[in-house]
């Protein structure tokens, strides 16, 4: 192995170098060193298929930014760093106004503010509370008059975009975000969306898939409108969804999916039913998911990487290490089961647009979605359960997010306890009473 | 941003706004209300505000008509993603009682352009249900898996359509093309599965068969996962499963052959696993080294993966030196546990919750291979 020389002369300016700081220096050293031997290209075994051809591509497209950061860490101690600024600054030019090339996503508004609101809210960058009022009102113009939040106003509610507006409400946090929900209608609108087999339509007419369980779920739980019967038959639905890859399909019968299983799963934890699938099957089908030369994690079998599996997948290795641990297992040691390093490494690296935003994978665009599920997967990564552990410069650390919700951390907590000493029961009879 | 929502004709044509149409002046146009305090407002072209607010009228007073129709169709051109217009479009197709083969071949073309959306292919499945004719959608699907095989929407579609309307006959042959030009085609390999799973089942002889694919595929290149998660599944039907003889002799000889695939050095593992939990301990201590040479060299990204299956392994070889009645077996999560209680008690008890109080920076890893 070729052995190459990191960071020459290290803080040598420096005149009080604490014996600290040269320990620290000496474990960023050997960790960098270490990570580069870990690399490893994609083996073609002389059988070149379309498959093997573009993961090449990949990596050919990667190798040199991967290169550039050898040699500006010898310059820069703290690269890489997260351009903190630049994202805030993307993020918050996004949050009144859009260009037209998002009309595509005009059906999507509610999961833009989710995105925004909850990128910001990793970065902690908190709104103004103008800035909250103004995304809460919006969202309530999304609100159907029967119950669930439409994609945008006046549009039919959606299962999908229900989640995020809740996710964002919760996010914002204030009470005035926490009353714009109709929990009564809500858990109408839920009730309504339910399939007879277990599963959920994600709209009027909409088609049945896992993302609908999962989005369905969360928000019942969230806003406290769960009853168990709304969730008839759903554990035997999802667990049809495992497949023999170990991974789950957004329906029974397909292919095991990155975005699919973090719904699956995360949905069976939600039921505390996590033992009704093959957990072994999971994680070892999860952990195959993390790419060799990348880092970053891939959504199926022999696909490439994709920055917004950074939470899909990484997502699921908080829920898994949360499932273990409550099963007794004895074996776990603080580390996530996947290289959260590498993944740090690859986020960092080779998903920063350089004006801000986050991406796919290098040569693609930045956009909101993957701003969202990049920064999501990089707080994973960043918080294994054996303490805070940030690649680069400290400043890159975002807050924690809750990996069943995808929620931070407080913002959770209080939206909880707020739900709880505010049944949803009140609501609806005062709705009687008015009606 | 995946799909673009406007095209290019435009340019050859003169686009006449609703607005200024004689036949939808008896309408009022709605324009969009974001409220008082607007977000995430899309600059939306005129074209794009026209045929909207002409919708939302539409909507408003309930029309179902051609002029309807053919509205929807312009605001599908301008965002194909909006579910609202699609379910919206299909009660004006009920309503006026409309020819769906003409709708077909509408969804048809949407699906050419928008392969990647949802609603396209839902809308696909809801006309060909309705006029129950699936006749062509293997064509259309395999048209789309043409230009690319792992779409994972055509890949429902097929799946829907083949099991709904038992159209399993030939597909076999066309999931063996499509493994034979890309070996590493999962989506071929999941299918694979499915029709067998759904026409002959895995019987002893079909278990055979299937075994007997896997090895041909898997030495064209041992590092391809596919063949391996494959064989997994297949060997779900098998008697024995992973402990089946054939397989297990196979691959013992591919590693006496030098082949350090982790797919293959996993399934031993596995094995060795598997006889440890019914009482034959004498291959773990080998796969202990396995797991180790997987950490180390063959699979350092899953460094920390294989070194806790490894410390799983140790543990069941002590256990089973103790005997406590759950040796080696993987911990099962208590049932008992009250499904319905408050779930966000949960929240607050989980592991992560102790992590919003460290802040170690830079703590070394450690090397937990040494402790096993």
């Amino acid at each position: 192995m070729e052995k190459t020389n990191f960071r020459p002369n290290l803080r040598a300016s420096e005149a009080n170098v604490s014996m600290e700081s040269c320990d620290d220096v000496i474990i960023r050293h050997l960790y960098d060193y270490k990570l580069d031997l870990l690399r490893e290209e994609f083996d073609e075994e002389n059988v070149r298929t379309t498959s093997s051809y573009q993961q090449l591509d990949v990596e050919k497209t990667i190798k040199p930014l991967f290169k550039l950061f050898t040699q500006c860490v010898e310059i820069n101690l703290d690269e890489p760093i997260l351009r903190r600024d630049k994202h805030v600054k993307f993020l918050k030019n996004c949050l009144y106004k859009l260009p037209s090339s998002y009309e595509c996503l005009d059906a999507s508004r509610a999961w833009i503010c989710y995105w925004i609101c909850h990128s910001l809210s990793l970065l902690d960058e908190p709104l103004s509370s103008s800035d909250k009022t103004c995304v809460v009102n919006f969202l309530s113009q999304c609100q159907s008059p029967n119950g669930g939040f439409g994609g945008g106003p006046g549009q039919d509610p959606h299962l999908a975009a229900t989640y995020a507006a809740v996710n964002c409400l919760i996010i914002l946090g204030t009470p005035e975000a926490y009353k714009c929900i109709n929990r009564p209608k809500l858990k109408q609108f839920l009730t309504r969306m339910k399939a007879q087999d277990g599963g959920f339509h994600v709209h009027d007419g909409g088609e049945v898939d896992i993302r609908g369980v999962y989005c369905a779920l969360c928000v019942a739980l969230l806003t406290q409108v769960y009853s168990e019967e709304m969730f008839n038959n759903t554990r035997e639905w999802l667990t049809a969804c495992q497949t023999y890859e170990g991974g789950f399909s957004g329906y029974p019968g397909f292919e095991a999916h990155g975005g699919y299983t973090f719904c699956g799963f995360a949905a069976l934890g939600l039921l505390k039913a996590e033992h009704l699938c093959d957990i072994k099957a999971l994680l070892r089908w999860a952990s195959n998911r993390q790419m060799n030369f990348e880092g970053g994690f891939q959504g199926r079998t022999n696909k490439l990487v994709d920055g917004c599996y950074s939470f899909w997948q990484g997502g699921l290795f908080p829920l898994i290490y949360r499932s273990l641990m409550k099963a007794g297992d004895t074996c776990l040691d603080g580390h996530w089961l996947f290289h959260h390093r590498a993944l740090q490494e690859y986020i960092l690296i080779c998903c920063q647009h350089f004006n801000g935003g986050l991406l796919d994978k290098p040569e693609k665009n930045r956009d909101l979605y993957h701003t969202c599920y990049t920064l999501s997967g990089l707080s994973v990564a960043q918080h294994p359960p054996m303490g805070t552990d940030v690649i680069g410069t400290p400043q890159n650390c975002l807050k924690t997010v809750h990996p069943m919700y995808n929620i931070e951390f407080q913002a959770l907590k209080s939206a909880i306890s707020y739900f709880e000493s505010h049944p949803y029961e009140a609501e609806e009879n005062v709705e009687e009473n008015a009606s | 941003m995946s799909d673009s929502s406007t095209s290019d004709e435009d340019n050859n044509e003169i686009w006449v706004y609703y607005k200024n149409r004689k036949e939808w002046q008896d309408l009022r146009p709605i324009p969009q209300n974001d409220g008082p305090t607007p977000v995430v407002s899309i600059a939306y072209s005129q074209k794009f505000t026209d045929i909207y607010d002409f919708f939302r009228a539409v909507v408003n007073a309930s029309e179902k008509s051609e002029r309807a129709l053919s509205l929807t169709a312009d605001a599908i051109t301008m965002n194909p993603a909006n579910y609202t217009v699609w379910q919206y479009r299909r009660e004006i197709l009920k309503a006026l009682n409309k020819d769906l083969h003409e709708e077909l071949k509408y969804i048809g073309d949407k699906i050419k352009e928008y392969s990647k959306n949802y609603q396209v292919w839902r809308h696909r499945q809801i006309i060909v249900e309705w006029l129950g004719e699936p006749d062509e959608e293997l064509e259309l699907t395999a048209l789309i898996l043409n230009q690319d095989a792992k779409n994972y929407h055509a890949w429902q579609h097929r799946q829907w359509v083949i099991s709904t309307y038992n159209l399993f006959s030939n597909e076999l042959d066309y999931i063996e093309g499509l493994i034979s030009h890309d070996v590493r085609n999962n989506s071929a390999w999941t299918q694979r599965y499915f029709v067998i799973n759904h026409t002959t089942q895995f019987t002893p002889e079909v278990v055979t068969r299937e075994i007997e694919y896997c090895r041909e595929k898997i030495l064209i290149a041992p590092k391809n996962e596919s063949p391996w998660n494959y064989l997994r599944g297949v060997l779900l039907h098998a008697d024995r499963g992973l402990q089946d003889p054939r397989v297990v002799s196979w691959c013992e000889q591919l590693h006496s052959l030098g082949c350090t695939s982790p797919h293959l050095l996993a399934y031993l593992i596995d094995v060795a696993v598997e006889a440890g939990q019914s009482g034959d301990q004498s291959g773990l201590e080998r796969v202990l080294q396995m797991c180790k040479d997987l950490a180390t060299t063959y699979d350092r990204i899953r460094r920390t993966y294989w070194e806790y299956i490894a410390r799983t392994i140790a543990q069941s070889k002590n256990q089973d030196n103790n005997p406590s009645g759950e040796s080696g077996s993987y911990p099962s999560t208590n049932r008992n546990e009250d499904v319905s209680t408050n779930e966000q008690g949960d929240v607050v008890t989980f592991p992560k919750d102790q992590v919003l109080n460290h802040n170690e920076e830079g703590k070394p890893e450690t090397n937990c291979t040494e402790n096993v």
